[in-house]
């Protein structure tokens, strides 16, 4: 691990999760002022209406309600299975995909429009070829 | 405008060949379309190639130096899944347009084994396993657990769409595989992505599919006895839905192909007499029995519990083995579904054939997003 890696702290998984390494991350959606449509990553344009620059940074909710779902069984070689692909639409827009954590993954357990919440922690030990960890976000069933 | 008729159509067995290269596949499945049409490759004005894997190496013109550099235009095209049809359509549109009477559409592919897709990617951590799935079995495993949530759709009647397309490639002798796979082993098979278990997935397979398509003029001169009208040919691509930029939307795109087919066609869904249609995953095909109006919204899974959708029902869906037997050769896959329609108008799939055939469809998709539907009739 470099010198400079080592102090910059874990970094975030996805563009669009920002404070990674802070108290405080949170994902972060763009909205366009036009039709409302909520993109996951900056953009210029919507593409839901066309709007051209039009789109603002919006804070995107931790709590939201699971959409749909497939447990993997077989991945990728290294890629440890099963778990559980969520597709979780946010309370206030935004619809992310994810592991949804803590929970079987049993279908008999797994229920549509269940409540679930975002948490964030470290990419499953995850590091790049400079030796940086990042931070991810998971979704876990609401407590 | 006049119509377009196709006049030659072929396809080569699905299987692995890896000593065969790309152009060496479409180059034999083109000889046996043009003998099936009975013309030269002196005869063609134009060819449209369909392929993946070599996307940038100017298959087309490979193709050609295997079987005679006329000196045609050549259009190479990709088109993720929809290759093989956006090929097909770019030909048909050329001679619709009046610009060529006589023209060469092929779609090639060779695979390997394996896993598509993938989350993630670029720089940084693999996001596979971290961020949800990428992989094509689990997107489509979550496109089919979405029609569940909405009518409760079960395991067991995605797993019947595998038995009923294994049933069918028994009858194919194209088809990569020829097995029956009872619904015990189909859903006992090893699972990769929750519903979607290794036999509900397609096969990748190597191979090659090819058409010769004419004008009005051109198929009287040659004689209209085996000759297959194309009554529609529509591309589309996904109109913006909420949730598709982490969950690729294979209905909106289909269901926009398939009403604009049915309106260039003039006839409906009642009408059409089979169908092959895009089962890249079991899942799917249950998906596409409602884009594609084959029965109301929410009545897929009864339609495949009482077998309409069989050899014998009342609208037989992918009496070829489909993707998940027959085999899916991404650039392939869009020509060799208008070969089996074709075959089918033509009275000449023998042990498969659908009876009294007159208008079939084909349909596919690919992802992110495409979709190309073809409606085809007989025309002696
Ligand atoms: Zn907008």
């Amino acid at each position: 691990m470099s010198e400079e890696a080592a102090a910059t702290g874990p970094l975030p998984v996805v563009d669009w999760l920002k404070g990674a390494g802070t108290e405080d991350p949170y994902l972060e959606g763009h909205k366009c002022g036009e039709c409302g449509a909520v993109f996951l990553g900056q953009r210029e344009n919507c593409s839901s209406c066309g709007a051209r620059d039009q789109m603002s940074p919006t804070r995107l909710s931790t709590k939201g309600k699971l959409y749909s779902y497939s447990i993997v069984h077989r991945s990728f070689p290294g890629i440890e299975v099963p778990y559980i692909s969520a597709i979780v639409d946010l309370e206030g827009g935004g619809t992310v995909k994810g592991n949804l954590i803590n929970i079987d993954p049993d279908p008999e357990k797994i229920e549509f429009d269940m409540p679930v919440e975002v948490v964030f922690d470290d990419a499953l030990g995850r590091k790049d070829r400079d030796g940086n960890s990042y931070v991810s976000y998971f979704f876990q069933p609401a407590s | 405008m006049s119509d377009v008729y196709i006049m030659g159509v072929d396809m080569i067995k699905f299987g692995r060949f890896p000593e065969k290269t790309v152009p060496q596949l479409g180059a034999t499945a083109a000889l046996m379309a043009l003998d099936d049409a009975g013309l030269k490759i002196q005869d063609m004005q134009a060819l449209y190639c369909g392929n993946l894997g070599q996307a940038s190496a100017m298959v087309g013109q490979r193709i050609l130096q295997e079987i005679g550099q006329t000196g045609i235009g050549v259009v190479n095209c990709s088109n993720a899944c929809a290759t093989g049809a956006t090929a097909f359509r770019e030909a048909w549109m050329s001679v619709k347009a009046g610009v060529n009477d006589v023209v060469l559409a092929v779609g090639v592919e060779q695979m390997g084994k394996g896993l598509l897709g993938g989350a993630g990617g670029g720089t940084g951590i693999p996001k596979e396993g971290l961020l949800g799935s990428g992989t094509m079995p689990a997107v489509f495993a979550e496109a089919g657990m979405e029609h569940s949530r909405q009518y409760g759709t079960t395991f067991e009647q995605f797993a019947k769409v595998s038995v009923k397309n294994h049933h069918h490639s028994t009858l194919n002798p194209k088809a990569m595989y020829q097995i029956e796979t009872p619904l015990e082993t189909v859903m006992n098979a090893e699972m990769i992505s929750y519903p979607n278990t290794k036999l509900m997935c397609s096969v990748n397979v190597d191979g090659a599919a090819a058409a010769v398509l004419v004008s009005e003029k051109k198929a009287k001169e040659l004689g209209m006895d085996r000759a297959v009208r194309v009554k529609a040919s529509v591309l589309t691509s996904d109109p913006y839905s909420d949730r598709d930029l982490v969950m690729p939307n294979v209905n909106d795109v289909t269901r926009r192909a398939a009403s604009q087919a049915y309106e260039m066609a003039g006839c409906g869904p009642e009408d059409i007499d089979l169908v092959e249609l895009h089962d890249c995953f079991a899942t799917a095909e249950i998906l596409h029995y409602e884009n594609l109006g084959l029965c109301k919204d929410g009545e897929a899974g009864r339609m495949i519990d009482e077998g309409e959708t069989a050899l014998g029902g009342r609208v037989p869906v992918n009496v070829s083995g489909g993707l998940l037997s027959k085999g899916h050769p991404l650039g392939a896959t869009g020509i060799a579904n208008i070969y089996e329609v074709a075959t089918h108008l033509r009275g000449e799939a023998d042990k498969r054939q659908v009876e009294d055939a007159r208008l079939g469809m084909t349909h596919v998709i690919g992802l992110g997003s495409a979709c190309g539907i073809h409606i085809l009739e007989k025309v002696a």
